[in-house]
């Protein structure tokens, strides 16, 4: 800028500039730094995030293929007895499924392998579609009618169409992308299973 | 000179001397002659110019009528379903401000689509009119986020599941998904908090939007002038006062004309309000009139018709990451209409063959996706749903090319 300029106008160019820019990015910084409370007011509350405790459920009265639904921090976790003839039908599955070893899924460490339980009897699991959140159906028998012929027993999910076995594994081609979630959970005694807890490293039942 | 007189002359002085003291304080007339009584619209406007006034007249409704449901809903997970009931059992007339706003909703998306398909058929998203798409696109984007926002308000089945589908579509984006989707939603499920936050959201924030948007889209129609079904510029042929000659003022012509639309489209609409509300299970769907129960799916959830087409897309496509990618992309693919359509004919009037059958087809897969997204996910409706979910973006993969060179007819200089 030359010193003409500044004399015809009476203005500093430059000056104003320089201090436009400044300006600017004090504001911008100081913008972002207003901002955070209001982006982190929409995380979870400390509320929110204190209403986790674990959940016991009673199986003496399960049948054998009843399945039982428990709510575990706000969410559905279901309790199936399985039969003896459902656990040996899991085996003859493993090509139509994404992930037969759940090597992609969420559970406990003690919980992967081939039926995806403590006990094999008894497969706890949160009800909730790995594709977009549905709760899936209890379809335990042999060729449900809305689910197809070839069906061996899972768990059919309404909304788009999901299918899993009776381990909670995901078939093939469907849009579920992973296993059904397993939550951390051990035998309090033979016939109470507590949800939301690890086994204790000792004694475990 | 009589007394009549004399007393005519000096109320007419009064007033205009009122209005003088406003137009030096505010520039009212000036305002009112371009947006109003001077503004020239083509006069050849058919029946399919009467959906923009249609849409200012249901948003109009939408907001009255919202204001005063606010007045009696709480918007609590513990309250919100008995206080819809009870402003459908125990308020004074309110069944009938609640089915107005609800039979309100679709009827915005009726006029909306219909409006839409005005702009496609007329060529009204193309130069110099890019802006005024851009932004009515924008608008249709809101509202879609509107009615989303709304629709989890009763707290019902189906409130509550089609909210947790849609929020988890967030937690498809890769990485940062399951964090958005949990902050999205204020907590680890759809709570109490996901429902006062979009009650908020719903009624100030998303309207406040709206009403910006509209203001813009208008004001950037007006400064381009509106289209019309010939798709010629009624700016080229002026008289000596420098108007058009094939325009006519909004006011009192087109005014009067959306009058009469206003009157016709409300005998339908009271129609459906007092006789007809839940629209066969379209309008309100069954499992709303149950309570949320957030360990149980309904056995069949669909959204809104409104939305059916989009999530028949997102169904389509058996992946979780593509067919959010793929229900985002039927929507954005529309900001782009101008670009994508390359032929300088505005009006199907005069385009060629190419057009036209390309407009069919994608009006004819957008109406069977929306029959096919209310319908359950059987295998041989999600091969249907594959197959259309191709030609609707086959119109858009397609019209690049063909609308470069379209054999059009001779466009006529002026409309007729």
């Amino acid at each position: 800028m030359s010193t003409k300029e500044q004399k015809s106008t009476g203005v500093d160019l430059q000056r104003r500039k320089i201090l436009t820019g400044a300006t600017g990015v004090v504001g911008a910084a100081g913008a972002t730094f207003l901002a955070v409370p209001f982006v982190s007011s929409w995380q979870p509350s400390e509320k929110a995030k204190a209403a986790g405790a674990p959940v016991d459920v009673d199986v003496s009265k399960l049948q054998p293929g009843q399945m039982l639904t428990v709510s575990w921090r706000g969410k559905p976790v279901w309790v199936v007895r399985r039969t003896p003839e459902m656990l040996e039908r899991l085996e003859s599955l493993d090509k139509q499924l994404r992930d037969p070893a759940s090597q992609e899924s969420i559970q406990p460490s003690y919980c992967q392998n081939p039926s995806r339980a403590i006990n094999k009897e008894y497969l706890v699991v949160v009800g909730i579609c790995t594709h977009l959140g549905c709760a899936p159906l209890y379809r335990p028998a042999i060729g449900s009618p809305d689910v197809g012929a070839d069906w061996q027993g899972g768990f059919f999910c309404p909304c788009h169409g999901s299918r899993f076995d009776l381990a909670g594994r995901v078939f093939q081609s469907v849009p579920a992308p992973t296993n059904l979630e397993i939550p951390p959970h051990h035998f309090k005694t033979a016939n109470v299973i507590r949800i939301g807890e690890d086994p204790q490293k000792e004694g475990v039942a | 000179m009589s007394y009549q007189e004399s007393n005519q002359q000096a109320t007419q002085k009064k007033q205009n001397s009122l209005l003088a003291w406003l137009d030096r304080r505010y520039p009212l007339v000036s305002t009112w002659n371009e947006h109003v009584g001077e503004y020239y619209a083509p006069k050849n406007f058919n029946f399919w110019y009467f959906f923009g006034s249609l849409a200012l007249l249901v948003l109009v409704n939408q907001f009255i009528t919202g204001i005063w449901l606010t007045m009696s809903y709480k918007p609590s997970a513990a309250e919100a379903f008995n206080s819809i009931e009870y402003i459908m059992r125990d308020v004074e007339w309110g069944w009938l401000i609640r089915y107005m706003h609800s039979t309100g909703a679709s009827a915005f998306f009726i006029v909306i689509y219909l409006h839409m398909m005005r702009g496609l058929l007329y060529g009204s998203y193309k130069e110099p009119r890019e802006l005024v798409w851009l932004l009515g696109m924008f608008i249709f984007l809101v509202l879609m986020a509107e009615a989303f926002m709304g629709y989890l308000l009763p707290w019902g089945q189906m409130s509550y599941w089609g909210a947790q589908v849609i929020i988890s579509l967030f937690g498809a984006i890769p990485v940062i998904g399951p964090d958005l989707a949990v902050w999205v939603r204020g907590d680890f499920v759809i709570s109490d908090a996901t429902l006062n936050r979009f009650f908020a959201l719903h009624v100030i924030a998303l309207p406040l939007v709206l009403i910006i948007l509209v203001f813009m889209h208008i004001v950037a129609l007006h400064r381009v002038g509106s289209n019309n079904p010939d798709g010629v510029e009624i700016k080229k042929y002026k008289n000596e006062a420098g108007l058009p000659i094939d325009g006519i003022p909004f006011h009192p012509y087109y005014s009067v004309k959306d009058t009469m639309g206003a009157v016709f489209f409300m005998i339908p609409f009271a129609l459906v309000v007092f006789y007809w509300p839940e629209g066969g299970g379209y309008f309100l769907e069954p499992p709303n009139f149950e309570p949320a129960n957030p360990l149980k799916t309904p056995e069949h959830i669909a959204p809104v018709w409104y939305f059916t087409p989009y999530y028949a897309i997102l169904r389509a496509v058996p992946d979780k990451f593509l067919g959010v990618v793929a229900m985002g992309a039927a929507i954005a693919v529309l900001f782009a209409m101008p670009w994508l359509d390359r032929c300088k004919v505005k009006s199907i009037r005069y385009r060629g063959l190419s057009f036209k059958l390309l407009l069919t087809m994608f009006v004819i897969s957008f109406i069977v996706l929306g029959w096919l997204g209310t319908q359950p996910a059987t295998p041989e409706l999600t091969k249907a749903a594959q197959i259309f979910t191709l030609l609707y973006f086959g119109f858009f993969l397609v019209l690049p090319f063909t609308s470069a060179n379209e054999k059009t007819k001779p466009v006529p200089e002026r409309v007729h």
